[in-house]
């Protein structure tokens, strides 16, 4: 078992909390306690899925990033672009407007992280020709995904096709490229992406199964939007662009990242692409216990839409998984025509990127074995239930867990107390046994003194 | 620990409901992936078989340190001959259960592929137990 705990590109600002508990209760893997009534995130159990980020009223959960500024230590600054970025823009704002404003804003080179799709697609079919025996062949693409099954279907581990990801591929592509230029060594080559999600941030600054990524920095979409949407204003209504050659992707490639984007790709006779978690939750409990016959290959993503549902996208994900439609289609359309797409430039390094593509071992990280030792995690198994049938199943998440379940298994492993639960509080208090003011302690130590203090003392 | 559940005839529905109950408890107990694997695809199968080919039935799983042993018990038509129904493609099933898809005559056998240790046993009329053991180690 893998036992480090990975850096999260969620985190939480104990300042802002309010200690509300909505993101306890959106959270997929009840990672989120409240305590002294601030969140708690339990990092082993968070997949940086950003539920929470979206259930919270205060912005109290942000997306960690890194500074800008940073881009300016480098003398070439690359950045490495999801093509969902272009789908935060109205139609009329065109690519290489995007582009020239980026520049304008610091970078010297713009690839967008689709570039590399044709020949990651390539690997995948080839490793799921090599591996028969492995069926179903789940994608690696969502790193929500990838540390989902890692903590909750660790049986599954296996089946994860262990191909590096798009922007990785692009990544080391554009470096080897620069590099061979030679205009610049490779220390002075800074690579930077922008993420749609925090599930990016946390592969890119602890990837699984790799030791360390090729990207020196990840900065958010949010905050890259604003810088660019900011200059189009102050460009008005009557900015006559010039033209700027892009690296102008398949329509194929432009349409990866959205739902049923790499199904349509595969070779798979029997496949599905299923997104938001809940939705990806509820299959693979049926594919783990292989109730699900024939399944060659499994899209999965964690939001809804897959990436135009990003935590840090910039508009409704219909739109904007329709403003990529509407440049695929347009594409097509130029494919049609003979023109061909630019992302055949990295099949000059199709031998390199081949050999370099696989990811090391993908380890299970169970969130679930209550202990290494079988015996004693029956002995605790046998325990919960027990707690389990004095608990109300209200799942009111008064306690500070966010269901009964979780609260039983708090109480085995020496994280909570039977009395944080309300009812058994009142069932102490009717004989006898508790004081209202140990009661009212109780409260104090999970929802903090001020909570207590403005609802419960005041008079 | 012991856990018991209850099938019903017919009830398709919910069948694998037992199975993933018992998965859900022993995904905790740091029991190998593959092994949990082998005792939901033979529990599964059992369950399925009480709920196609039988009039419903109780499972009962005990799980100790080293194993966990099995048993769903239905009320049914029973298994006339055991030893030929654990050859692969034999089947008593109706033709009805058949037209739904079952009845291939594979459960049994698969059941066997997937467990260490398994004993059938069946009154015409009355019914059919089936006992599993699966060992952890």
């Amino acid at each position: 078992m893998e036992k480090t705990p990975f850096t999260h590109g969620l985190a939480l600002d104990k300042d802002a909390c309010i200690g509300c508990s909505h993101c306890m209760k959106a959270c997929p893997t009840q990672a989120l306690r409240v305590y002294d009534g601030k969140a708690t995130l339990m990092p082993d159990r968070c997949i940086d899925c950003g539920n929470c980020f979206k259930a919270c009223p205060t912005r109290a959960i942000y997306v960690k990033q890194d500074d800008w500024n940073d881009i300016f230590n480098f003398p070439c600054r690359v950045a490495l672009i999801p093509s969902v970025f272009m789908g935060q823009f109205p139609p009329e704002i065109t690519v290489s407007r995007i582009y020239s404003i980026l520049k304008e804003l610091g970078f010297t080179h713009i690839i967008e992280t689709e570039s590399a799709v044709p020949i990651y697609t390539a690997a995948k079919n080839k490793y799921a020709a090599e591996h028969p025996n492995i069926r179903p062949l789940i994608s690696s693409f969502c790193p929500a995904i990838v540390r989902l099954i890692q903590v909750r279907f660790p049986g599954l581990v296996d089946n994860l096709i262990p191909i590096k990801a798009p922007i990785d591929i692009t990544a080391s592509y554009i470096k080897r490229k620069l590099m061979k230029e030679g205009d610049y060594h490779e220390e002075d080559i800074g690579l930077f992406y922008i993420t749609p999600c925090a599930a990016k941030i946390a592969a890119v600054k602890s990837p699984v199964g790799e030791e360390k990524s090729l990207i020196d920095g990840v900065i958010n979409m949010d905050t890259v939007f604003n810088q660019v949407y900011k200059r189009i204003k102050m460009q008005g209504k009557n900015y006559k662009e010039q033209k700027l050659p892009v690296s102008q992707l398949s329509a194929d490639s432009v349409l990866t990242s959205l739902t049923n984007g790499e199904r349509r790709l595969s070779n798979a006779h029997h496949s599905y692409s299923i997104d938001e978690l809940h939705n990806v939750i509820e299959f693979l409990e049926k594919v783990e216990n292989d109730e699900i016959d024939d399944v060659d290959f499994l899209e999965l993503r964690a939001c809804d839409q897959s990436c135009p549902g990003g935590i840090l996208t910039c508009d409704n994900r219909f739109l904007i998984a329709e403003r990529m439609f509407a440049r695929a289609r347009k594409l097509a359309d130029r494919e049609r025509r003979g023109e061909q797409a630019k992302d055949h430039e990295l099949e000059e390094e199709r031998t390199f990127l081949m050999r370099n593509i696989k990811v090391g071992e993908i380890k299970p990280r169970s969130m679930l074995i209550l202990d290494e030792n079988t015996s004693k995690a029956l002995e605790k198994m046998t325990k919960i239930n027990e707690i389990r049938a004095m608990l109300p199943h209200t799942d009111c998440g008064a306690c500070g867990a966010p269901d009964c379940d979780s609260l039983a298994r708090d109480i085995v492993c020496g994280n909570a107390e039977l009395s944080d639960c309300i009812f058994i509080q009142r069932n102490l208090e009717a004989r006898g046994n508790m004081s209202s003011d140990e009661a009212t302690k109780i409260l104090e130590i999970i929802w903090g003194s001020q909570k207590v203090n403005e609802f419960v003392k005041k008079k | 620990m012991h856990l018991e559940y209850q099938v019903y005839e017919a009830d398709f529905v919910n069948a694998g409901s037992a199975s993933s109950a018992v998965k859900k408890t022993l995904k905790q107990l740091n029991i190998n992936p593959k092994i949990i694997k082998r005792v939901v695809v033979a529990l599964y199968e059992a369950e399925v078989n009480a709920i196609a080919h039988a009039y419903g039935g109780t499972i009962t799983a005990d799980i100790e340190p080293d194993r966990i042993r099995m048993v769903v018990a239905d009320k049914g038509p029973g298994i006339p001959d055991i030893d030929w129904a654990m050859q692969e493609g034999n089947s008593t099933a109706s033709p009805e259960v058949r037209d739904m898809g079952f009845g291939a005559g594979m459960g049994l056998p698969n059941i066997k592929n997937n467990v260490d240790k398994l004993n059938v046993s069946s009154t015409v009329g009355v019914g059919t137990t089936v006992e599993m053991e699966v060992m952890f180690v």
